[in-house]
């Protein structure tokens, strides 16, 4: 198939970017979207051009490298997928497509469609895990967790710190990226101990590192790759409330 | 076998595992081994390069101690290291299923099922260990899979007969790495480790024969800067992204152990590489990689191929009787649970015979109606929603209505650098863990046992053995204008120099890609003489035409992926030589390396211990690489054909 593709081009954090139009042919509708773009940057680079950086890596859909706002929506149009997911049989024939990096205060772009997300990796600094140094652990079965807690923790703790939450909010909130972690941590036994600190902890690095708050759009649960549901901010909201009250 | 290749030196041994009883020898050597006192562990410093399960839990666990850690990966994150896709689960001796595990059961099947080409007494260690790795993760609060009563639940996967593999649904790397991930961010926040996120280790600084640091290049800055230290840990991961198409992450590669090769480091059973049965086939010239569908599909999932050659029948239109279910057939004890290597040329064999499904006749079908029919559909997706949704994504097609297409990828690589007992390579101060060393698998890994070794390594092993060799320490003072940390930082300074002013006219990728073809034609699931020597031919041609015709462009002093992929495939196109070398000298086959020469009447891995139980260790040299061979012992497992019948 043949695309329009309009890419966001920004050679560096300082310069100024821009869109730019680039025609692409012969796309197999069984690639997926970043062999797509390796093919325009193979023929980039056979042009003397530079090659449209972008973050990737597992492009399994776990890793949470790939970041891409495709047709304005983080990860493309498909539901549930991450963008080294998304393959070209979505699209068809002469569409045109718009290219763009996560867009979001708390995540500047470093170059083209790549930005620093590191900003989540302070939240967790902030509180974000359970203290457990090497060699205290009990035996694994001494304390038995339901089921139900358990499967519901796992489904928070399935967030891939991609960042599509925070570049789906019109507020750049990464509420949901910290709701997942208080709820995956705060429904374990295990994260009973440190769960008022490390809400407290972690919205303080949120909001210091510039992710604005939540207004119940819900555009960040609609985006997320790993469906990760709304209501893990209730559990955080709820949570913080309950910290900051005691504090008080 | 001509020596044109190689020469051969001394033998090499590991002088640190205790002798005496092999359930007592960990426990010895951490007696044996020297500690550090608290006080004194603020003063040492210690680079540890990736943050991986064996990276983070190591990084994580030496700050815990209160060393004074530098951490550094090349992702923008630690989370993502590619521990984060393994999928199926972690093996455990916790016999909490009552049928009949043991630590020794464990160590066992992994010595076993590594054909007998690892160590005893790492893999027994490695078994022992196991226990306290469920226990340290479930403290993190790792969510594993649980029974209703709230208790953990296991499966059974390929080569064991037992249940013991702990799993959290298809995820379970991902969450065993977040758990390591947050013991990592926990003790930066602490101040005892210093994380750099996109910074890649370019070069190993040896200083008076001692590992003293590393020269890495800021991945958005272009800047080249050194990181001295008292020791240097390797978790980077494993290589078996020399074959351009595998299941590693585009990023993985060889650079920080193939720098460290060539300075010294011993690199060991280099041609030893598994070959994961069940991925989706390829579908283009445009794959950029292959995606795993976890082992655990063939608890449930039976494996089978048209019985008439290139039939083209949509699957569910092919009566049982023309159905072959060869696994089942080949081999009635294991079934669709025979180890990695033998599904992988089991598939082989069915698609070079003419069975094979799907497009070029590479594929087999992995069919779940049998499953369905006995569960039911919600069962099998509450087990396995997770990876049919991929599949779909990926391929287009439904697997709860027609049966999956999967074809062997290269998956992971057993070989590595040569490290002893204590985790050490041959260079002092120099310490090698996880997919990166080459201990504990043997010639081919059993599922769910490479999360086990990385996390054994990182939070219980090495944090244990490393104050040995620290004891000694602090070392003496050096700065950045010692001669031999200005050269190594001169030798980066050069090589990209090299790659930015090359005129050239070809792609990274497309040397990438052609170094992978003949890599998984002449160096894949089967290898001959002829075939390697031919490899090795092609890959010195291809070397040659890399250095004169790439092309890279933009400069260093900026976000740069082609740089970045140029140094790495300069060091694959070494390293496939290697393997092709070693895979040419072990004229045996065994495990996950397959000499068409030598196999048995029906076809099986046929071993020669004789000549060939011991571990390949090379030396690296400017004209050819030097054997130096460490003999295996088998005192506790006596080596037998393997046999899944």
């Amino acid at each position: 198939m043949k695309l329009s593709l309009r890419i966001w081009r920004q050679s560096d954090a300082q310069a100024e970017g821009k869109m730019v139009s680039y025609e692409i042919d012969e796309v197999s509708e069984d690639a997926s979207f970043l062999e797509m773009l390796d093919v325009l940057n193979e023929r980039l680079i056979g042009e003397g051009e530079d090659p449209v950086a972008f973050d990737h890596d597992c492009r399994e859909g776990i890793c949470g490298a790939c970041s891409l706002v495709i047709d304005g929506q983080p990860h493309g149009p498909q539901a549930a997928t991450t963008t080294c997911q998304l393959h070209m049989r979505k699209f068809k024939d002469g569409d045109s497509i718009d290219i763009e990096p996560w867009r979001a205060g708390a995540f500047p772009v470093i170059k083209d469609l790549v930005v620093d997300r590191s900003a989540f990796d302070r939240i967790i600094q902030a509180g974000g895990y359970i203290s457990a140094p090497t060699g205290t652990a009990p035996d694994a079965h001494a304390v038995p967790i339901p089921k139900q807690d358990a499967d519901a923790a796992f489904s928070a703790a399935a967030c891939i710190g991609c960042g599509a939450c925070v570049a789906a909010c019109p507020n750049g909130s990464g509420m949901l990226f910290m709701g997942a972690k208080v709820t995956h941590l705060g429904l374990m036994p295990q994260g009973q101990p440190e769960r008022a600190t490390r809400v407290l902890g972690m919205v303080a690095a949120h909001d210091e590192a510039g992710f604005g708050g939540c207004t119940n759009t819900g555009e960040c649960a609609a985006a997320c790759p790993k469906e990760i549901g709304l209501d893990v901010i209730g559990k955080l909201n709820r949570d913080f409330r309950k910290a900051a009250i005691r504090a008080a | 076998m001509s020596t044109d290749f190689y020469r051969e030196g001394e033998p090499v041994a590991d002088t640190k595992a205790p002798a005496g009883p092999i359930s007592e020898r960990w426990e010895q050597r951490r007696f044996s081994g020297r500690l550090v006192n608290p006080a004194n562990r603020r003063k040492l410093r210690v680079i540890v390069v990736g943050t991986g399960l064996a990276g983070a839990s190591a990084a994580a666990t030496l700050g815990e101690l209160g060393y004074r850690v530098a951490n550094y990966c090349f992702q923008d994150s630690s989370r993502r290291a590619h521990s984060i896709a393994a999928q199926g689960g972690i093996n455990a001796a916790k016999n909490y299923r009552n049928d009949g595990d043991s630590v020794h059961r464990l160590f066992y099947d992994t010595v076993k099922g590594g054909d007998f080409r690892s160590r005893e007494s790492n893999v027994h260690r490695l078994a022992e260990v196991s226990t306290e790795i469920i226990d340290q993760c479930v403290a993190q609060g790792v969510p594993f899979a649980r029974e209703y009563g709230g208790l953990l639940d296991n499966r059974s996967f390929g080569g064991a007969q037992v249940s013991r593999t702990f799993y959290a649904r298809g995820q379970t790397g991902q969450q065993l790495l977040l758990g390591a991930y947050q013991a990592l961010q926990r003790q930066v926040a602490a101040g005892t480790v210093d994380l750099h996120t996109r910074h890649e280790m370019l070069e190993l600084v040896i200083v008076e024969g001692k590992a003293r640091g590393i020269v890495v290049r800021d991945l958005v800055t272009g800047e080249i800067s050194t990181e001295l230290a008292d020791a240097v840990v390797l978790a980077t991961g494993g290589y078996g992204n020399v074959y351009f198409l595998s299941t590693n992450a585009m990023g993985c590669n060889v650079t920080a152990g193939w720098r460290a090769h060539r300075k010294g480091a011993y690199f060991a059973n280099p041609c030893y590489t598994q070959i994961h049965p069940t991925c989706i086939p390829q579908s283009g010239e445009h794959q950029s990689k292959l995606t795993l569908m976890s082992e655990s599909l063939r608890n449930d999932g039976r494996v089978w191929v048209p019985k008439q050659k290139g039939d083209d029948r949509h699957p569910a239109d092919i009566p049982e009787d023309e159905r072959d279910y060869y696994l089942e057939r080949r081999y009635p004890a294991f079934g669709n649970l025979v180890p990695r290597d033998i599904a992988s040329r089991a598939a082989k064999v069915v698609c070079d015979e003419g069975h094979g499904v799907g497009p070029g006749g590479l594929g087999v079908y992995l069919d779940f109606a049998a499953a369905i029919d006995r569960l039911g559909k919600k069962a099998v997706e509450a087990k396995y929603g997770n990876l049919f949704d991929m599949y779909e994504r990926i391929t287009g097609e439904n697997p709860y209505e027609r049966p999956m297409r999967i074809y062997p990828a290269v998956h992971y690589t057993m070989g590595g650098l040569w490290v002893d007992y204590d985790l050490s390579s041959n260079i002092p101060g120099l310490f090698v863990a996880g997919e990166a060393n080459f201990s504990d698998h043997g010639a081919n890994r059993l599922g769910a046992s490479a999360l086990m070794q990385g996390l054994s390594d990182g939070y219980f092993v090495l944090p244990n053995t490393i104050s040995d060799y620290l004891a000694d320490g602090p070392f003496d003072a050096l700065d950045e204008s010692h001669e031999d940390v200005v050269a190594a930082r001169q030798a980066v300074d050069d090589r990209i120099n090299f790659f930015l002013n090359n005129d050239g006219d070809r792609t990274v990728d497309s040397f990438h890609r052609e170094l992978g073809k003949i890599m998984w034609e002449y160096c894949g699931m089967e290898r001959t003489d002829e075939g390697l020597r031919k490899a090795i031919g092609l890959i010195r041609g291809l070397k040659d035409e890399f250095y004169r015709r790439v092309k890279v462009t933009g400069k260093n002093e900026q976000l740069n992926q082609e740089l970045e992929k140029a140094g790495r495939v300069a060091d694959f196109l070494e390293l496939g030589e290697l393997m092709c070398i070693d895979a040419l000298h072990r004229t045996e086959s065994c495990g996950g390396h397959f000499r068409a020469e030598s196999q048995t009447e029906d076809g099986e891995a046929k071993r020669d211990d004789e000549h060939f139980s011991y571990v390949a260790a090379w030396e690296f040299g400017e004209d050819a690489p030097v054997l130096h061979k460490e003999a295996l012992e088998f005192e506790y497992v006596k080596p037998t054909q393997r046999s899944y019948k």
